[in-house]
């Protein structure tokens, strides 16, 4: 057993309304930069529907992820190394900028400058790309909230795996949105897939990250990851992606996206795992078998060979004791209502899902029966075989039964809940029903429902010795690159930028706690999201507050 | 004057080259990269890109044979002049041809493709004329004197000067008996030389052939530097 550290994320998707918040404030922090202007670290899917980039889960076209072989093997679907490298002068599997869409601006200029005359101004759009005027045809969010869903819809990779059974029934629709980030894989295609190894995994928390300087730009993982959640910047000609707001996380601080989720649906935490069954777990035979195999990959950081294990490998005291009380271990292993994002992948992602019971709900209050009554409610689960189904391929490789496990513990959740706000007897039937005890529902009721902050979010700061923030206060310097010895300033210039470290960090979450923000120039309309600790408004977002007499007040 | 072109040029251009590579290495690995314009445009780079690149990449392994191996070593490995011949033409022409029609489609579709143009950047366009020439003029070469016309050895002349410069005793003379087009050919690839670690060709450096051999999942500690700075003189760690 070699126990590591993974940080995880849990979204409950009953909570999520499409708001986009999320997408919003990642790519303000993250992606607002030319050569990235179509990139969503974060995105958020409205399904049934084609997803960003379009359809990137018809593996048959993109050749993501791995299969296994015939001999039990795992090898990636793109083909062996040999193969892949042959194809790097072109790459067959990659979705090109109309997959995801083009990004445009409009003509704002013609609007301030056009000359005076019978027609009205007007904005054209046009292209970022070949800065020639365009047609907007499609976007990350074309099909939002259904939009367009007669059309978009039955293309649906996911829904054309159900076949005709939802052809019959597409009038009784569903729907519900899915976010997306990276999913940070305990066996990630795309780094397999990196021809130059400038992606990895940190060995300290499991965050997978492209090493700018190393990245050659073949592109490879952008091809390797099922998810789509690799993207090339055009105009550095380097692959990026989502960096689990490393340096956020590394001053225990939760992800942009988790920060400003308006649903408060987001739980990020601590997964001690074995590395050493990573592989076996990702390799078993039946499809089926592979959510199971997940989660047994996870160990129980109560567990006393488990805190011995991960003391041999020297994670300290409190990362563990911040994985006793993860609440996406709880979550993922302890009530197993979180589910992965497309197992049969196989690469083990670690951003998991607790999928949405409103489908059901919906479906029994249009009714007009009680949409919070249990046996209702499991009635509906066993009859709503489309919305199940379809979940169940999304989460768990096709299986129904661990979504409609899922499903039933939040409908119990729910009636059991109902009763007693309603002021009657609590009814252990209903928790007992779904294997549970009402004490336990009232935990995950808490966890869940109620959500507070510091249940959401256990993120154990990064360990850095004092001296290193010391050496911060000393003031920044540019003398980085590669590492020790490769200091200074050379004559034919600087070397590169002080990368976004921990301790850079550390001292600007002081700053950010004394609600004291990192000096931004005021007036340039900068925000600085990424140092945003959420105690109170960021700085620069609005104007300032006028008093009663008129007086501005910071 | 003679010294000059083949003395003076080819050192300033191959210590261009040396010292460059090492300087962009160094200072610019963010900018060390292929800049791929695959997201732009499929189509055409689908068959311009493999040709060029397979051609190009026959093309080398025809000049180190020519170039680097001396005539006589293989005469005594039993390949008579005239087989070398035949056999270098025949390569050299289909290689070349790859790598011409490669070309040709990949700087069409630059030129004509509005997105990929616009993301041409100037060094590019120095690149792609310099690439171009020498290109060209080894075709001319390889077709108008090697194929149709009388032919010329010349391992005989441009490659004992070739040889020369590597060993510090550079053999200007050698040159003398050249053709024209052959030296030509050889001024505008050291011209090419030294312009080559200012521009994306950088990437040739990064083929990629460690990926045969790692392991697929690597691993990278955060602490890999200690600390973001390297320790000042006189605070290095003990043992250190």
């Amino acid at each position: 057993m070699r126990v590591m550290a993974q940080m995880g994320m849990v979204m409950n998707l009953d909570k999520c309304i499409g708001c986009h918040t999320c997408s919003v404030t990642c790519k303000q922090a993250w992606t607002n930069r030319t050569g990235v202007e179509y990139v969503w670290f974060n995105n958020v899917e409205t399904r049934p529907g084609l997803g960003y980039p379009r359809m990137h889960e018809d593996q048959e076209k993109w050749g993501g992820g791995w299969v296994r072989t015939a001999k039990g093997k795992l090898r990636l679907r793109s083909g062996g190394r040999l193969k892949r490298l042959s194809r790097i002068f072109s790459n067959p599997k990659l979705p090109g900028l109309k997959d995801y869409y083009e990004p445009w601006t409009y003509e704002y200029d013609t609007l301030l400058n056009a000359p005076a005359g019978d027609d009205v101004p007007v904005a054209r759009p046009k292209s970022l790309i070949t800065g020639l005027p365009m047609q907007i045809r499609w976007s990350a969010n074309w099909d939002d909230d259904l939009g367009g869903a007669p059309e978009y819809a039955p293309q649906d990779p996911v829904l054309k795996k159900l076949g005709d059974l939802v052809k019959l029934e597409f009038e009784k629709t569903f729907m519900f949105h899915l976010p997306r980030i990276c999913e940070h894989c305990l066996n990630p295609a795309c780094v397999a897939s990196c021809p130059s190894g400038a992606m990895y995994k940190r060995v300290e928390d499991g965050i997978v990250l492209v090493d700018q300087d190393g990245c050659r730009g073949w592109r490879m993982c952008v091809s390797g990851c099922p998810y789509k959640k690799v993207y090339f910047n055009h105009r550095t000609g380097k692959a990026e992606k989502c960096t689990f707001c490393y340096p956020r996380v590394e001053a225990g601080v939760p992800t942009v996206c988790a920060e400003t989720c308006v649903g408060r649906l987001r739980y990020i935490g601590l997964f001690l795992y074995d590395a050493d069954a990573v592989l076996a777990a990702a390799s078993v035979e039946n499809e089926h078998d592979l959510l199971e195999a997940q989660r047994a990959v996870i160990l129980d950081p109560n567990d006393a060979t488990v805190i011995a294990a991960a003391r041999a490998e020297s994670i300290p005291e409190d990362w563990i004791e911040a994985a006793q009380k993860s609440p996406v271990y709880a979550l993922t292993n302890r009530y197993r209502i979180a589910l992965p994002l497309h197992p049969e992948y196989r690469t083990m992602p670690m951003v998991w899902y607790i999928p949405p019971l409103s489908p059901v709900v919906d479906a029994v209050s249009s009714t007009g029966a009680d949409g919070e009554d249990k046996d209702t409610l499991f009635a509906a689960i066993d009859q709503l075989r489309i919305p199940v189904e379809y979940l169940a391929e999304i989460f768990s490789a096709g299986d129904p039964k661990p979504v409609e496990y899922s499903l039933r513990v939040l409908a119990a959740m729910r009636s059991y809940m109902r009763r007693i706000n309603l002021g009657e007897e609590r009814d252990e039937s209903i928790a007992t029903a779904v294997g549970m005890t009402g004490r336990t529902i009232e935990d995950l009721y808490r966890l869940l429902a109620i959500a507070k902050y510091e249940d959401r979010y256990v993120i154990p700061a990064a360990h850095v010795e004092a001296g290193l923030a010391l050496d911060e206060i000393a003031g920044c310097s540019l003398d980085y690159a590669g590492g020790p010895g490769m200091g200074g300033t050379g004559p034919f210039g600087e070397l590169a930028t002080v990368p976004a470290s921990v301790e850079t960090f550390q001292l600007t979450k002081q700053r950010a706690e004394a609600n004291r923000y990192a000096d931004l120039p005021e007036g340039t309309g900068a925000v600085d999201l990424l140092t945003w600790s959420g105690g109170t408004p960021p700085r620069g977002m609005f104007p300032p507050r006028r008093d009663a007499d008129g007086q501005d007040s910071p | 004057m003679n010294s000059f072109i083949w003395i003076v040029v080819p050192y300033v251009a191959l210590t261009c080259f040396a010292v460059g590579l090492s300087w962009r290495y160094r200072y610019d690995k963010f900018g060390w990269t292929s800049r791929s314009s695959q997201m732009y445009e499929n189509r055409l780079l689908a068959w311009g890109g493999p040709l060029f690149h397979f051609g190009i990449l026959g093309v080398l392994v025809g000049h180190v044979v020519g170039l680097v191996i001396p005539a006589d070593w293989t005469t005594r490995a039993g390949l008579s002049e005239e087989n070398y011949h035949r056999m270098a033409v025949t390569t050299g022409v289909v290689f070349g041809l790859m790598t011409v029609v490669g070309l040709v489609l990949l700087v069409y579709r630059r030129r004509l493709t509005p997105s990929v143009f616009r993301a041409t950047t100037g060094m590019d366009k120095a690149m792609y004329v310099m690439l171009g020439g020498v290109i060209a003029v080894g075709m001319y070469n390889s077709f108008v004197v090697q194929l149709l016309g009388p032919g010329h050895d010349y391992r005989e002349d441009v490659a004992v000067w070739f040889r020369s410069v590597f060993w510090f005793q550079p053999d200007a003379g050698a040159m003398q008996g050249a053709p024209l087009s052959f030296q030509l050919h050889a001024l505008m690839a050291m011209g090419l030389f030294a312009l080559w670690p200012f521009t994306r060709l950088v990437h040739v450096f990064s083929a990629p052939v460690g990926y045969l051999v790692r392991p697929y999942i690597v691993y990278r500690s955060r602490d890999r530097h200690g600390s973001a700075r390297p320790p000042r003189r006189g605070w290095e760690k003990v043992g250190s």
